[in-house]
């Protein structure tokens, strides 16, 4: 295998970060760590960089952009696209595609037929504390042969040019060429039911809270906002549910082996209203944010999946996990008034006693 | 809404539950509602303690309502001058006891800030050496009572009081020790409270810490950091499942199984070995047997060592499920490692600042609040317990003399009476005449007895009047768990027939079949896997809880005895529901979900 192109997520190290991105980079950590990932490789930068350099890439990227006004979107648009089909229209380097068909190799080898597998963009500038470039860029599902993996990967790269990053880079003033695409390719999860959790309460940044959306089938219903998924909120240090919120979920995206592809369909009617989890499921769900928590040492946000075809107890994916974003930023806020300790505290407890606060500001 | 309305009944306007007529007359005239003061006494507001006291009171037996309530208040109001809070007041209404808080004039509070913080921080900071002092004096307190005796007057003085030259006679004895009872057992309450309500402030101050860093902490991981693992009140149960495993590993077992306790006793002491068990069997019943299923303040509650059937029960169901290969000792490491773990979750979520703040709070609270599960067993529990029995062994004496004609007759006075009711035997014994009493008492104890089963019969109005708009009294809020919102359950329980609201008191959530107890003396009728629903429920009543799903109670918080045993047992539990043993039948489907604090009647 030719580990300057490909690396399976088990050989990932941290010295290997700015060469897989972020998503693969947390694929690999999380393997390492022994969470339970979709087994995998990234395809590393250093490919994408051997595909612009053999063919001038580079140079063609930077005139295409240097002409356009930034505040015009429809000319921003017009230079995204053409670039994405100048790098579509190039075959890959020979010694980078059969990297890619080896690794795919080996991991059909593995499992023993034509894998479906994922393949997703993993952006070097993605995921980074201070910058939410989450979904910017290109995820192919249920992509099987290798072919069609050496199809997708180079797909995966043109969107490093789609308009929103293009022109998400010219507002956050990233040079573009700064910024290379990393690609994941991942067993395909056969989701039952998949989502997203945060390690904390994405409406109040509440750290003792772990909110879990969850759908029918693929995630990407649930990231994408097409469906309104199952909403659960669980107490992060009892590990006990809170709340739960059980949405109408009426379409799912399933893997189509037929076709090769991910469809989606509708919900049937008995199972559009019940939950899409098991209480035991949600309790390890929260499990799961919460070691990536600790591991990661800031709150997270993760991306999951109950496959189908594992037995209970072992069929929770963990599929990406990210630090949060929105909170992590925002400074803590003081309180107005410092707590006050020993004997004044007792004192100021007794006059404003909890209970009576509590109501007040209810009425 | 129209001002003159009340949310709640007046006391006014209550009615007399059909053949209680006259039940005024059984207590004193200060825990009365006076037609003389209705403004003043419809103008606050009063809920049923049915959480400490869930049936009606006998006469006698409301000597310990007077003396707990008075002494509760004393400490507030006299002892420490908590700023904002005096004692409750409270009335009598169809049997059950009423409390309304008497809150501090808001211009006199700022003046009893320096004061109290001179008198509670004296306890504070020499806690240990304050605690070990109330101990010895709460010993000397049960070795007096246990030392009472009473007999009935002799024919003749003793010879040797006469050579003596003693010049009194056994009537002053007799007179005396009823008085040093109640003597006695009024100073217990008294010590009762001396630590209670500053164990409750500092676990106040931390709750409302965590709860001011962590709006959304459940209540019950504010309890899981501060509880204690071993608190006297496991003792007891502890006792059995120790006795249950030596019976296991000494082969006598089988010699224990059957027949009532003194067969049993019997068949094991004759077994190889059986004789080292018994013996271990009498260690343990003094002290820890003096334990009840009921809450103390009842001639009727049954006190293990009083009735040794209880705890053979107990026994028994331990030795079998120890066969079947239950652990059936508390996982004490676990439960320090579950709290060791929370504690340190979520201090870990805090900024140093903040660190330093929880540290200091959670160390008073840890120190203090153990006093406040404790403290039961050494009143409630154990002097209470003999208090009762030595009353009871008078009223035998007194039935004896024909005052009444069942042995608990004496509990039918009040203790005024009683007196009397002492005074009019001994001065029968002196004059060498005959008891007026034994023509009035026998008739009047029956009517009485009836008039108690009459009121026995009604639930208590859970309130009178209108509540304040804000509950702000601090014990209150967390001795009763009545808040606002808790009113506004017992206001709107009708609402939805199938979904019963309360505490989240212990988390988790099972579905189950409900079995309803009103008594300690159904604790047999419970199945396996079942989900107890009761009133309230009691220390003692630990051995069951091994057996249960969940737990549902009608009154209590987060720290009455359901939420903090079914938080050891890791069981759901809701408590403070208002009502739930009376909308719940025996047989139905439930879900309990301890997380939310609901019960859903599922069919």
């Amino acid at each position: 295998m030719n580990a300057l192109f490909t690396l399976p997520f088990t050989a990932i190290c941290r010295a290997d970060h700015d060469r897989v991105g972020g998503k693969c980079a947390s694929l690999g950590e999380m393997t390492q760590a022994g969470v339970a990932v979709p087994p995998g490789f990234a395809v590393t930068t250093d490919a994408f960089a051997a595909m612009l350099d053999n063919h001038g890439l580079r140079e063609e990227i930077a005139r295409a952009l240097s002409r356009v006004d930034p505040e015009d979107f429809d000319a921003v648009d017009r230079a995204a696209q053409a670039i994405r089909i100048r790098i579509r229209s190039h075959r890959m380097p020979a010694d980078v595609e059969a990297a890619i068909r080896d690794a795919y190799a080996a991991m059909c080898e593995e499992m023993g037929a034509e894998m479906p597998v994922a393949v997703r963009s993993s952006a070097t500038a993605e995921d980074m504390p201070d910058a939410s470039f989450a979904g910017q860029q290109d995820t192919y599902l249920w992509v099987i042969g290798a072919d069609a993996v050496v199809e997708k990967v180079r797909d995966c790269w043109a969107s490093l040019y789609t308009t929103r990053a293009v022109a998400y880079r010219e507002k956050q003033k990233i040079a573009h060429g700064d910024v290379l695409m990393s690609v994941a390719v991942q067993k395909m999860v056969n989701a039952r039911a998949a989502g997203v959790a945060m390690s904390l309460d994405p409406n109040t940044g509440d750290r003792t809270r772990i909110v879990i959306d969850a759908s029918w089938g693929l995630g990407e219903m649930v990231v994408s906002g097409v469906v309104t998924p199952d909403n659960y909120s669980v107490e992060k240090v009892l590990g006990e549910i809170i709340d739960r919120k059980i949405s109408d979920k009426h379409v799912e995206l399933v893997g189509d082996p037929e076709r090769g592809e991910a469809v989606e369909r509708e919900v049937d009617e008995d199972r559009r209203k019940t939950p899409c989890l098991a209480d035991d499921e949600v309790k390890a769900i929260a499990q799961l944010a919460k070691l990536l928590e600790r591991q990661n040492k800031c709150p997270q946000d993760v991306e999951w999946a109950i496959d189908a075809d594992l037995p209970a107890g072992q069929n929770l994916l963990a599929l990406q996990s990210r630090p949060e974003t929105i909170w992590s930023q925002k400074a803590k806020e003081k309180p107005k008034n410092p707590y006050a300790t020993g004997m004044a505290g007792i004192v100021h407890t007794l006059n404003n006693p909890f209970g009576a606060k509590q109501t007040k500001a209810a009425s | 809404m129209d001002a003159q309305k009340m949310l709640f009944p007046s006391p006014y306007d209550a009615a007399t539950p059909a053949g209680a007529e006259g039940w005024e007359d059984l207590y004193p005239y200060y825990v009365k509602f006076q037609p003389s003061r209705r403004m003043e006494e419809e103008s606050k507001f009063w809920f049923c303690d049915s959480q400490h006291w869930p049936t009606p009171f006998r006469p006698f037996d409301m000597s310990m309502v007077e003396f707990a309530t008075k002494c509760l208040g004393q400490y507030n109001t006299r002892h420490l001058l908590v700023p904002p809070a005096n004692g409750i007041d409270y009335r009598v209404l169809n049997g059950y006891v009423y409390f309304s808080p008497i809150a501090v004039g808001p211009s006199e509070i700022e003046a009893r800030v320096p004061q109290f913080m001179e008198r509670a921080g004296h306890y504070f900071a020499n806690w240990d050496e304050m605690l070990e002092n109330w101990h010895k004096k709460v010993d000397q307190k049960i070795a007096e009572l246990n030392a009472l005796e009473f007999n009935e007057l002799p024919d003749v003085v003793p010879l040797e009081w006469i050579t003596s030259g003693k010049g009194l006679d056994n009537t002053t004895d007799l007179i005396d020790s009823y008085d040093r009872a109640i003597e006695l057992i009024y100073k217990v309450w008294q010590y009762h409270f001396e630590f209670l309500n500053l164990g409750y402030a500092a676990y106040l101050d931390f709750f409302g810490f965590m709860k001011a860093t962590f709006p959304s902490i459940p209540d019950q991981a504010i309890a899981k950091m501060v509880q204690g693992q071993d608190s006297v009140l496991f003792r007891p149960d502890d006792e059995i499942k120790k006795l249950a495993k030596l019976a296991v590993e000494l082969g006598v077992a089988d010699a224990l199984r059957t027949g009532t306790v003194d067969e049993a006793l019997a068949a094991t002491a004759k077994a190889p070995n059986g004789q080292q068990w018994v013996d271990a069997w009498e260690a343990a019943k003094d002290p820890w047997f003096n334990f009840t299923s009921g809450n103390g303040m009842y001639s009727t509650d049954k006190y293990w060592i009083d009735h040794l059937d209880i705890p053979m029960t107990y026994l028994r169901d331990y030795i079998e499920r120890l066969e079947e290969g239950d652990e059936i000792m508390r996982p004490t490491e676990r439960l320090i490692a579950e709290r060791d773990r929370i504690t340190a979750e979520y201090r870990e979520m805090m900024d140093e600042e903040a660190q330093a703040i929880f540290d200091g709070k959670l160390g008073l609270s840890r120190v203090v609040f153990p006093y406040v599960e404790d403290h039961n067993f050494y009143i409630e529990h154990w002097s209470v317990g003999i208090f009762w029995r030595k009353m009871r062994s008078l009223s035998e004496l007194l039935m004896r003399q024909g005052f009444w004609d069942r042995p608990d007759g004496m509990f039918f006075l009040n203790r005024n009476e009683v007196r009397d009711v002492l005074f009019d035997y001994s001065s029968a014994w002196g004059t060498g005449g005959r008891a007026q009493g034994t023509d009035i008492w026998p008739a009047e104890v029956e009517r009485r007895r009836a008039i108690m089963e009459a009121l026995g019969k009604e639930s208590p109005i859970p309130a009178l009047n209108n509540p304040p708009e804000v509950i702000t009294e601090p014990f209150t809020i967390m001795l009763f768990g009545v808040t606002n919102d808790s009113i506004q359950s017992w206001l709107g329980q009708d609402d939805d027939d199938s979904k019963i609201t309360g505490m989240a008191g212990s988390p988790g959530v099972v579905e189950g079949i409900a079995r309803v107890l009103r008594s300690p003396d159904q604790l047999g009728e419970l199945q396996k896997g079942e989900i107890l629903v009761t009133p309230v429920t009691a220390p003692s009543w630990a051995p069951v809880f091994g057996k249960i799903g969940a737990a549902v109670t009608d009154i209590g918080g987060m720290m009455s005895h359901a939420a903090i045993v079914c938080r050891e047992y890791a069981l759901p539990a809701v408590t403070g529901t208002g009502n739930a043993s009376s909308r719940i039948k025996t047989g139905m489907r439930l879900r309990v979900d301890g997380n939310a604090g609901t019960v859903e009647i599922l069919d």
